[in-house]
């Protein structure tokens, strides 16, 4: 798909699900953009951020909701108390997980702690291999980061922590 | 050197990670996009670099600047090499990488095959995961056919986290290589009875997802999802396969009645809301796939109805929604259960929501009759106006059109009501339907004879009122209406009260800004208005008003003559000249009206939109013989075709002429019109017959109620929808009390007793056959060509990417239909295909456990390369195909070496047939046990092989505590566990029972690759019998030929000669006498034995190309005389080339 019309999807979506309340319900139906009327974007709004998925008629809409909901708090588990801006400035880890919930548009695991066994069970691979930043890297990056305007800033907008509501887990 | 590197690490500090690119784009947010070129810059410079640190950071990056939308295609080659780094770390980016960018076109996706082959086969878990996660994003028929055997191996793989997601996977394979469905079947039913849950839902996704597009194949699978749905108690793998049973049931009535029961108890039992739904859903299926065999379900609709209707009126949005949805399925087989709800439905039609009022429309659309549709469309009609945006106001517009005219109008009892509404929907400004409300008012006005009096005087009311002139900029916007407005009024200008008022209506200067189609039917139906106005005027014998009329004509024509429309402007001045014309006539007191109106006699049908195809081929037609046959070759093409079409033009025209002559017309005509006669559905129409009802007394005195909005719907001049509603209350009620007239004298005395009752009763349950239409409705039928086809083939896509995937499952399995294997070693040949993938090294050495999988990838690497050569024998392969699905059959077993090693052959001739190859060669054999082995090397390594060595025992004794040592010499040293002594060895992983024999992997670590090597060994080992356990030893000597340093690496043929051109290599060359084998198996050979692979080939001379572990390239020039092979050689280290022309002599003296 070209990055015009992936940033066109995101772009739409994302003014769909921005203009609606939250006390309507999650699920819109699929515009020409994504698909066809066999396709729905299910989502679910935490604080500032919304998890949009799209999905065919063969998912279950509240099964996709529960979905989204163990989605999230996995990433949760793995960022401990994840915000918002864990996921901004680790957009390679928000897609290892998510691949370890989904992958290639299929589900692929919906039991948290399997999902979360997966991911702590990789990192300390990378771990053992150096991660790619060995640690003269790091040490440099601990230095570029002295006296820089926008870590302040930073933590500010840190404090946006997304509340993991306690759903009734699924499965 | 040193400095260098120093340097570069000191830059590499300095790069940007991840993390600081994020950072530095939110510091730019002014001048973002400039940042980001200099990024990608910087990015393109550490692309650059060697260190695979530094690229797979790059790559990273590259990887967020595409989800911002930028384009990296270009660096598709980068990401291939992060991909192909052996550290996981860098792998996995690289894979996401490719997952995020790479896609069917990307040329580069070719080269990956290897790649991810060996990755598939790595014995790291996660190696294999993230190859397979990457893959499901990008496969491509190609990988798809390469890799299918591949993944379906891993569908056994000992880790449950391999095989859920190989099994997941292989729905990819399946859609983009369909052949791979059949073969690949059995162990995917396998896998549902997996003891992982994972694996489990995974099977169950996949079939989920192929029975949903063709559930037939899918039914023998029943009975074990119907144990699996009363087992399980996995939400996620419950709701998919009550899912499918879903899809099944309409196919299978007697699933359906076993599934009620589980079903109901579900219902009943379970908690959780998904579930329910789901389980609600398939009891609808289940009922719709019985409604027409059973007689009574009604206990189970009523429960579903009953849940559903708790769902909507959940204060959970989500559910409401649902509820909503699942309404909509059982509307369509028990509409009436459905209809006690209306009121419910109604009500969520003023929800906040949008998709809730979409789906309550939905739901109205089947709920509609012919008592309640006015009450339903005036609902409507309040929302339309109040509707904000304008996406919610067009559906419902296009609802309310839906609702009214479907099935042929049936539901609508009043069409004059009808034609108010649509006028009423006129008003909407901003609307995209105006071609639809068009649309249906030319539709009806056509249809419904009966109505084309109103509908006129409607229409040139619209004509005359210009509200909607002022609307023309939008294309498709509500000016549409007038498109329908002025045929209606210009084709049936007799039923016009004033028709001289519509004439200047439509002539108005302001008409010149509608859009160019429009003005196009102005002006042609200004004609006919025109004419049917001087008919009028000559009978009544005004010959006055008759020449003015025609003025008026001359005088505004000329205003669309200078349209920019050409269709338009040539209309236009036609008429112009044929009304100046009649102006002549006129003068001369010539009466022209007849023959004007004679312009426009005749009356249209509507046509349905299939005629043209439905028409049959007549007998004797056969549309795929030539009219002409194809010119030969010797003639010039042009000149020739250019007559042909010329002749059969001027056949076509005489052959036609005679045809029409005017009796044959006559009579033509004279039998469609017996043949509308006899046909029920050609009604012709009766005397205004609404004049019933308009005559009816007391019309005039209804009250008319206006709606309460702000901005009224109506439009000036014209009847509101509303009255209508009245007006046919009271008609109704009228028609029933005549029927309770009626009534009453036949049954007097049953009526005496409980009249009331009766009355009361009567009110809600008339039935709708009792109210009879306000108009005689003749609803006109398309017109199909005689004999039309009943077939509706043409819905059909042929594109259709399931329909492949069609096929039968249950039919065993065909021996051409074997999934392209690429593996043929004898190391295969003894192991199972669990222990193949995850060999047990796992848990000791860690070294070797990484090296294995690199000499697997080279092998196959070559073997490809050689499978890829056109030529290969076919009876050989077919001995290969049955070797492979007798193991298919016996559980996997493994294929014989022979047949294993079958497509191994190089490009041999089909004429001669080269004897199967095996690059494992003894090592030493004993009693007991019996080792080949053979060496593979890498292009990643450049200072290690792996030695895969084959273990076989041929006793009748247990093998165990089996431990290789080597006698490292100062070149050559075996890798060895961390923390153990030179003088240790390495423990294989495995024990082999009697007959048994595996394969165990070595990492050696050489300096120089120039010479070969020969190390001392033993494998010291416990053998155990019934009598007890010796210790014993195998004493061996491991052979490091040149040729095992050497990979297989194409060489396109001008990088070649630029190699050869360069000079920097040294010369040397061999000549062997004797030879008898063809020159096709020779190279073969050579290519099998000394991973050489050919550049170009001409007649009996070759060139050849390798590369080193250590970069050496290795040219060949191979020449074939009588008897003779001469070999020269170019390499850039002479002792190497001398050393591997060598071992080319001894391999060349065999042939």
């Amino acid at each position: 798909m070209p990055e015009e019309i992936q940033q066109q999807i995101v772009r739409e979506t994302f003014h769909l699900v921005l203009k609606r309340d939250d006390n309507i319900c999650n699920f819109l139906e699929g515009g020409s953009l994504i698909g066809g009327s066999d396709y729905k974007l299910i989502y679910r709004h935490y604080a500032t951020l919304y998890f949009v998925f799209c999905v065919d008629s063969s998912e279950s809409e509240l099964g996709i909701l529960d979905l989204i909901q163990v989605f999230v708090e996995t990433l949760d588990k793995c960022f401990e108390n994840v915000c918002e801006l864990d996921l901004i400035f680790h957009m390679d880890k928000v897609h290892y997980i998510l691949q370890e919930v989904v992958m290639g548009g299929m589900v692929l695991e919906t039991n948290m702690n399997e999902i979360v066994a997966q991911i702590e069970a990789q990192n300390r691979l990378e771990k053992s291999e150096g991660g790619l930043s060995a640690a003269p890297a790091r040490a440099v990056s601990a230095v570029k980061n002295i006296n820089l305007p926008e870590i302040p800033r930073n933590i500010n907008l840190g404090d946006l922590n997304i509340k993991v509501p306690n759903l009734s887990q699924f499965v | 050197m040193a400095l260098k590197m120093v340097k570069g690490s000191i830059d590499r500090m300095f790069d940007k990670n991840l993390q600081d690119l994020v950072r530095g784009i939110r510091n730019h947010k002014e001048d973002e996009a400039k940042y980001i070129s200099q990024c990608i810059d910087e990015i393109k410079q550490e692309l650059k670099q060697d260190n695979i640190a530094v690229k797979a950071n790059a790559v990273c990056k590259l990887t967020y600047l595409q989800m911002l939308g930028y384009d990296i295609s270009w660096a598709a080659f980068n990401i291939i090499e992060v991909m192909s780094a052996s550290k996981f770390t860098f792998k996995r980016i690289g894979y996401l990488a490719a997952s995020q960018c790479f896609h069917e076109g990307t040329d580069v996706i070719m080269l990956t095959t290897n790649q991810i082959r060996k990755d598939l086969s790595s014995p790291s878990q996660y190696d294999t995961g993230v190859a397979l996660t990457g893959l499901s994003c990008f496969v491509t028929s190609d990988l798809a056919r390469d890799l299918a055997n591949d993944i379906m191996t891993l569908m056994s793989h000992t880790k449950p986290y391999i095989r859920k997601k190989a099994v997941l996977i292989m729905y990819k394979v399946f859609l983009k290589y369909p052949e791979s469905l059949r073969p690949a079947f059995p162990r995917l039913k396998e896998k549902l009875e997996d003891p992982d849950p994972g694996v489990q839902s995974a099977a169950v996704n996949v079939i989920c997802e192929l029975a949903r597009r063709n559930p037939k194949n899918y039914l023998s699978l029943a009975p074990l999802f119907f144990k699996l749905m009363t087992c399980s108690t996995n939400n996620w793998v419950l709701i998919k396969i009550i899912k499918l049973f879903g899809a099944l049931t309409p196919l299978e009535p007697r699933l359906g009645k076993k599934l009620i029961e589980p079903l109901t108890n579900l219902i009943h039992s379970t908690s959780a809301m998904s579930l329910l739904y789901e389980c609600v859903n398939t009891v609808i299926a289940v009922l719709i796939s019985l409604s027409s065999g059973m007689p009574n379900h009604s206990a189970s609709i009523q429960l579903c109805v009953q849940k559903l209707r708790i769902l909507i009126e959940d204060s959970d949005q989500n559910l409401k929604y649902l509820g909503l949805l699942a309404m909509s399925k059982i509307l369509r087989t028990h509409p009436k259960s459905v209809q006690a709800h209306k009121d419910l439905i109604l009500q969520c039609l003023d929800d906040k929501d949008e998709s809730i009022r979409l789906r309550a429309l939905d739901l109205l659309y089947g709920m509609v009759s012919k008592k309640n549709l006015m009450e339903i469309v005036k609902k409507l009609m309040t929302h339309v106006d109040k509707a904000e945006g304008t996406t919610y106001r067009d559906e419902l517009l296009t609802k309310i059109i839906d609702i009214c005219s479907q099935s042929n109008y049936q539901y609508i009892t009043n069409f004059e009501w009808y034609i108010s509404i649509l006028v009423e929907l006129t008003r909407l400004e901003g609307t995209r339907h105006g071609h639809l409300i068009a649309a249906q008012m030319l539709d009806v006005a056509i249809r419904v004879k009966a109505i084309r009096k109103f509908a006129v005087s409607q229409m040139s009311a619209l004509l005359d009122s210009g509200h909607l002139v002022a609307s023309s900029t939008q294309r498709n916007g509500i000016c549409e209406v007038l498109y329908a407005a002025a045929w209606i009024c210009g084709e049936f200008s007799e039923h016009l009260q004033e028709p001289h008022q519509t004439l200047e209506a439509m002539l108005r200067p302001k008409v010149t800004t509608l859009p160019g189609h429009i003005q196009a039917v102005y002006v042609q139906n200004v004609v006919k208005l025109y004419a049917s106005i001087l008919l009028q005027k000559e009978q009544a014998g005004e010959t006055e008003a008759a020449q003015e009329v025609t003025q008026v004509m001359v005088e505004r024509l000329p205003q669309f003559v200078q349209s920019a429309d050409l269709e338009v402007q040539e209309r236009a001045s036609c008429i112009l000249q044929l009304v100046k014309h009649v102006q002549k006539l006129q003068a001369k007191a010539v009466p022209v009206a007849e023959e004007l109106s004679a312009l426009f006699a005749g009356e249209l049908n509507p046509v349905a939109p299939k005629a043209q195809k439905k028409v049959p081929v007549p007998e004797g037609l056969d549309l795929d013989t030539w009219i002409n046959e194809p010119p030969s070759d010797s003639e010039s093409e042009d000149e020739k075709s250019k007559t042909i079409f010329r002749e059969e033009e001027q056949k076509h025209t005489q052959h036609r002429q005679p045809e029409v002559d005017e009796a044959e017309l006559a009579r033509r005509r004279e039998a469609r019109k017996q043949e509308q006669a006899n046909n029920p559905f050609y009604i012709k129409s009766s005397p205004s017959p609404q004049k019933r009802y308009q005559d009816a007394p007391g019309v005039e005195h209804i009250p008319v109620v206006q709606i309460d909005l702000s901005v009224p719907l109506k439009v000036p001049g014209l009847p509101t929808s509303d009255q209508y509603v009245k007006l046919e209350e009271e008609r109704r009620h009228q028609q029933r009390l005549e029927k309770d007239k009626k009534k009453k004298r036949k049954r007097e005395r049953e009526r005496e007793k409980k009249g009331k009752h009766r009355r009361q009763r009567s009110l809600p349950t008339e039935s709708e056959e009792d109210i009879a239409p306000a108009q005689q409705v003749d609803i006109v039928t398309e017109e199909m060509p005689e004999n039309a086809l009943p077939s509706d083939e043409d819905d059909k896509d042929p594109n259709d990417p399931y329909r492949a995937l069609d096929v039968d499952l249950d039919r065993p399995l065909a021996d051409s239909e074997k999934l392209p294997v690429q593996k043929h070693r004898n190391a295969e040949t003894s192991k199972s295909p669990q222990k193949e993938d995850v060999p047990l090294v796992e848990k000791k050495s860690k070294k070797p456990k990484k090296k294995e999988k690199k000499h697997r990838e080279r092998e196959k690497e070559r073997e490809k390369e050689e499978q890829r050569k056109p030529s290969r024998h076919k009876k050989q392969h077919r001995k290969e195909k049955a070797g492979r699905s007798k193991g298919k059959k016996a559980k996997q077993q493994p294929p014989t070496c022979a047949e294993a090693a079958g497509p191994v052959e190089n490009g041999a001739a089909e004429e001669e047939p080269l004897p199967p190859m095996s690059s494992y060669c003894l090592l030493a054999e004993n009693a007991y046990i019996k080792m080949t082995y053979d060496i593979q090397a890498s292009l990643q390594k450049e200072s290690q092989v792996t030695v895969s060595i084959i273990l076989e025992n041929q006793s009748s004794s247990f093998l165990k505590n089996m431990e290789l040592n080597v006698l490292d010499s100062l070149n050559t040293k075996m890798a060895r566990p961390e923390g153990s002594s030179v003088h240790d060895g390495v423990p294989v992983p495995f024990q082999l029972p009697p007959g048994v024999s595996n394969e165990a992997q070595f990492v050696f670590t050489i300096q120089s690759i120039v010479m070969a090597q020969k190390l001392k060994g033993t494998l010291s080992f416990i053998a155990k019998d019934a009598e007890g356990a010796t210790h014993e030893k195998l004493d061996f000597r491991l052979h490091f030929s040149c040729s095992a340093y050497l990979v297989t690496t194409p060489c396109y043929s001008d990088a070649f000669a630029k190699l050869l051109e360069s000079g920097d290599l040294s010369m040397s060359s061999i000549k062997v006498d004797g030879i008898s084998m063809s020159f096709q198996n020779l190279l073969a050979k050579i290519c099998f034995h000394h991973h050489f692979s050919v550049v170009e080939r001409v007649d009996s001379c070759a060139s050849m190309y390798s590369r080193s572990i250590q970069g050496h390239h290795v040219c060949l020039l191979v020449k074939k005389g009588e008897k003779s092979v001469s070999v020269d050689g170019k390499c850039s280290d002479s002792t190497l080339l001398g050393n591997l022309l060598e071992e080319m002599q001894v391999t060349l003296a065999q042939c």
